[in-house]
């Protein structure tokens, strides 16, 4: 309801010309600038991350600065631990809170199609089991209807269960839908922040800069290397390594499909492929590496400091690293068990997991590092623009 | 159980004792008057230390060596000042920051907005809460036991020598105690009696904010005071500086600071100047208005801007009240407007704009005005305006314990064998009035270190003691 409100007020500034700055805020956002405003005139945490040289950029908290501070933010924690302003302060600045709720709000407003928007705020760990179970099901009673679930002599090869071009025609759809969704949601949020971040083109050493920090994670090192805060205020580096872990090994398995692909198109050499071939290799590393690293971000997840980031967004955060987990886990069992008779079950909860991944992409957590992407690159651009605030020597 | 060492404090000083105790073998007891969420004291608001270094090192430029700190304290403390003690505060500077780096604190470049500090301050990266935290992590790791909400409220003295602490009726007892629980700023009646009541009738610490901790209550400085310790210092001496008026009553830390005094005029609830604002810099500038606010009517003052200064100055915490005119501004902050009127038409008459330039003592000055403002004088006539209300905030208190080398407290020109004191319950040693950024830091670091090891080899001699006894 309130949202609603905060919708008609936006649209009624629009109406009248209001642009930019002059837009109302949500109440998060509000928060964000009211937030803000403490930090600029402290600035103790300009060492910690991206956000704080951006802010002092500023003066003011338009709409489109907020959302693209909020994005530039990846809730290591370190400026709540650090701030002489945090909760039980009057002040109670929490900054990596009010940014996590206006991130979650921009993951939302950007969505594309808006109506699917609202899909996983809720419940996203269940909706997201729930999707993977229903998904696999409805492969297994497939199979079962076909007489093909249990046994039969498959030899591994699972084209005779679900021929090749039915499962591109069931995947290619998805994948597509994906890409275009997140495409098209942050092609709006780039276009709402850029005027706000200089206006200016990405140059070469931006894209290169923010592409370093992007595969690097560099603002999980809490600017002096020794990583960033999960539980308490103790640095770690173990959210940087899962990170790492789930960023390469997903993108391992992406290569191993993606080869796979051009196998079988460009050479005809089909699935299924074993060790030591390439796309195996490329799979079993990446599978390994998304488990483990998926299995960490789950640990740290539930036992992070309740005050960090914003408590509703955890099922989402939770549905997300649950599908990666089982995506790898039923992938690497689809290949250990490949001469069992519960290939064909195994196949069906494996293709059913990915399915719901792929469908869920653009409406989950997987838009942090999307959004967050496109900050860090306006964020490169901007700052190497001379400063628009002229503080004096004092 | 006996503890070796008992630390009684919470802050930069009292850790940096702790720490060093523990490191020397002895076992340590830390007691914190705050609960854990607002443990650390003033040093949880601070931001960086003040440091000598002969050449460029780290996060410091240039060089500042011994003879030119020495100097700057000479300045800021008008003399007041124990040279001994000052140039041990000082050398203890240079080589303090590997030991801190290996309990967890982190060092950064200087902040945007305060570069020509750079050279002088090493910064904390995250600021004093941070480096409080990371030393309280320390401490934990290395075996300090450490208790929250633990005021002490008396010690038992014998013959000049640390018997026991009091935290309400429990009795615990130490082989050595380290004093390090700061100044009394928070303490309103003790405020109350050292400003007395003003020819006005007023009662002008009423209406002081406190910039720090509500839990620096000079409990046990006033009870040293009547045990006969010898103090230094004058219970009327705090650094004070010009603060939003709608800073809260403690902790508004550095936030509440407002910035941009040097850039427009300051009048008093009169709607009349009384100081030269554009006398010097920050920081001298920032140390001398929290005193000329305390002395105006109701202790309030206004600093007005035009829209000149916008962005050139630190972005004060609240906004400020803003008009479109002058007359409009000084209705809206309840002044009188013909006597605001005839100042700012006075004041602006009075400008001699030449080249403006807020980085260093330009030439903009003004003529034949009384309180002259000899730089960055520029007339305030360009709308919007921005009118910022002041009132004192108290940084700390300069009354202390007075001490020598080895941070024991003495009794009649005798040192305790085993009571020492720290940080700002000592400062006055060193800094007999006026400050220097920075320096509040390095005295309790180097102090808060030297109570450490002095407490930790008491401790142990009076344990080989009681053995052959
Ligand atoms: C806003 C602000 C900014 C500052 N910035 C700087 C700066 O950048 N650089 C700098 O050098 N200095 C700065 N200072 C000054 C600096 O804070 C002090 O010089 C320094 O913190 C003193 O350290 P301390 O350990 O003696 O006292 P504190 O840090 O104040 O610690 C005193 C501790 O004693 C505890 N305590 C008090 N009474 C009792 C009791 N009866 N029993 C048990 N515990 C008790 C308190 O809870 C507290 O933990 C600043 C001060 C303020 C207020
Ligand atoms: S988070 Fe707190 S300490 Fe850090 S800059 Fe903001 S107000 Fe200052
Ligand atoms: S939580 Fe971390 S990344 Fe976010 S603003 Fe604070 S310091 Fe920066």
């Amino acid at each position: 309801m309130q949202q609603l409100e905060a919708l008609a007020r936006d649209a009624v500034a629009l109406a009248n010309g209001n642009m930019g700055a002059g837009l109302v805020l949500s109440a998060p956002e509000a928060e964000v600038a009211r937030q803000m405003q403490i930090c600029n005139a402290c600035r103790y945490c300009e060492g910690f991350c991206a956000v704080f040289p951006a802010m002092t950029r500023r003066l003011e908290f338009g709409k489109a600065d907020i959302h693209f501070l909020a994005n530039l933010c990846h809730n290591c924690g370190a400026c709540l631990h650090a701030c002489q302003y945090a909760p039980p302060h009057e002040f109670a600045v929490n900054v990596p809170q009010a940014m996590a709720q206006v991130r979650g709000q921009t993951y939302v407003d950007y969505a594309w199609p808006p109506a699917l928007g609202r899909l996983y705020q809720r419940n996203g760990l269940t909706l997201s089991l729930a999707l993977a179970a229903g998904l696999a099901l409805f492969l297994l009673l497939a199979l079962a209807l076909n007489g093909t679930l249990w046994g039969g002599d498959l030899r591994g090869n699972f084209y005779r269960l679900f021929p090749h071009n039915l499962l591109v025609g069931m995947f290619a759809p998805v994948f597509l839908w994906a890409v275009l969704a997140l495409g098209l949601g942050v092609r709006r949020f780039w276009r709402d922040v850029t005027p706000a971040t200089s206006g200016l083109p990405v140059t070469s050493p931006a894209a290169a800069e923010a592409t370093g920090d992007v595969l690097r994670l560099k603002y999980l090192d809490g600017g002096h290397g020794d990583g960033c805060h999960n539980e308490d205020d103790a640095y770690t580096l173990s959210r940087r390594r899962a990170h790492h872990l789930t960023f390469y090994g997903f993108m391992l398995c992406f290569a191993a499909t993606s080869l796979a692909t051009v196998y079988h198109y460009a050479f005809g050499w089909s699935a299924p492929y074993d060790l030591p071939s390439l796309p195996k290799l490329l799979g079993a590393v990446g599978g390994v590496s998304l488990l483990l690293g998926t299995a960490g971000l789950f640990r740290l997840n539930l036992r992070r400091h309740p005050q960090h980031g914003d408590a509703a967004q955890k099922p989402m955060d939770l549905g997300f690293i649950a599908l990666l987990f089982f995506t790898s886990l039923s992938g690497l069992a689809l290949w250990l068990a490949r001469g069992t008779p519960a290939l064909a079950a195994l196949l069906a909860v494996h293709l059913g997991v990915v399915m719901a991944l792929f469908a869920t992409l653009p409406y989950g957590k997987f838009a942090h590092g999307i959004f967050r992407t496109a900050s860090l690159l306006r964020h490169a651009v901007e700052k190497r623009q001379p400063n628009p605030v002229g503080l004096g020597a004092d | 159980m006996t503890v070796d060492v008992l630390v009684i404090g919470g802050g930069n000083a009292a850790l940096c004792a702790a720490l060093m105790a523990r490191e020397a073998g002895a076992s340590v007891l830390l007691l914190e008057a705050a609960p854990r969420e607002w443990r650390g004291g003033n040093s949880a608001h601070t931001r960086n230390l003040r440091c000598m270094h002969d050449a460029p090192q780290d996060v410091l430029t240039g060089a500042y060596p011994e003879e030119e700190f020495w100097q700057d304290l000479l300045k800021v403390t008008g003399g007041q000042t124990d040279e001994a003690l000052a140039r041990l505060t000082i050398r203890a500077s240079s080589h303090c920051r590997d030991w801190m780096r290996r309990h967890g604190v982190h060092f950064q470049p200087s902040l945007s907005g305060t570069l020509h500090l750079s050279r002088t301050n090493a910064f904390f990266m995250g600021g004093g809460k941070a480096l409080v935290n990371a030393y309280y992590r320390s401490a934990e790791k290395l075996g300090v036991q450490v208790r929250y909400s633990a005021p002490v409220d008396r010690l038992e003295l014998r013959d000049g020598r640390f018997v026991a602490a009091f935290v309400g009726s429990e009795r615990i007892t130490a082989k050595a105690c380290v004093l390090a629980a700061g100044g009394f700023e928070s303490n309103r009646e003790w405020l109350r009696e050292a400003w007395g009541q003003n020819a006005r009738g007023e009662w002008p610490s009423d209406n002081f904010a406190i910039r720090g901790t509500r839990f620096n209550q000079g409990v046990l400085l006033r009870q040293l005071l009547k045990a006969g310790a010898d103090t230094i210092g004058d219970p009327t001496q705090a650094h004070m500086v010009a603060i939003d008026a709608r800073a809260p009553l403690y902790d508004g830390g550095i936030c509440t600071r407002i910035d941009c005094v040097s850039l427009g005029v300051v009048v008093n609830r009169e709607g009349r100047r009384f100081y030269d604002e554009g006398e010097d810099f920050w920081p001298k500038r920032y140390a001398i208005w929290g005193r000329l606010v305390a002395q105006q009517p109701g202790q309030v003052a206004y600093s007005v801007i035009d829209a000149k200064a916008a962005g050139r100055f630190m972005p004060p915490v609240f906004p400020g009240t803003r008009a479109d005119t002058l007359p409009e501004l000084a209705q809206k902050l309840g002044l009188d407007v013909p006597a605001f009127m005839q100042t700012m038409n006075g004041y602006n008459a009075a400008c001699r704009v030449g080249t403006f330039d807020h980085t260093l003592l330009d030439d903009c000055h003004t003529e034949q005005l009384s309180p002259a403002k000899t730089h960055w004088a520029r007339p305030v006539d360009k709308g919007p305006f921005h009118g910022y209300a002041l009132k004192p905030g108290v940084t700390f208190t300069y009354l202390g314990l007075k001490t020598g080398e080895t941070a024991a407290v003495s009794f009649g020109g005798v040192p305790s064998a085993n009571l020492f004191v720290a940080g700002e319950m000592m400062a006055g040693n060193v800094l007999g009035q006026g400050y220097t950024a920075g320096v509040g830091m390095s005295i309790g670091t180097a102090f808060g270190r030297i109570a450490g090891v002095q407490s930790a080899q008491a401790a142990m001699k009076s344990g080989v003691h009681h053995a052959a006894a």
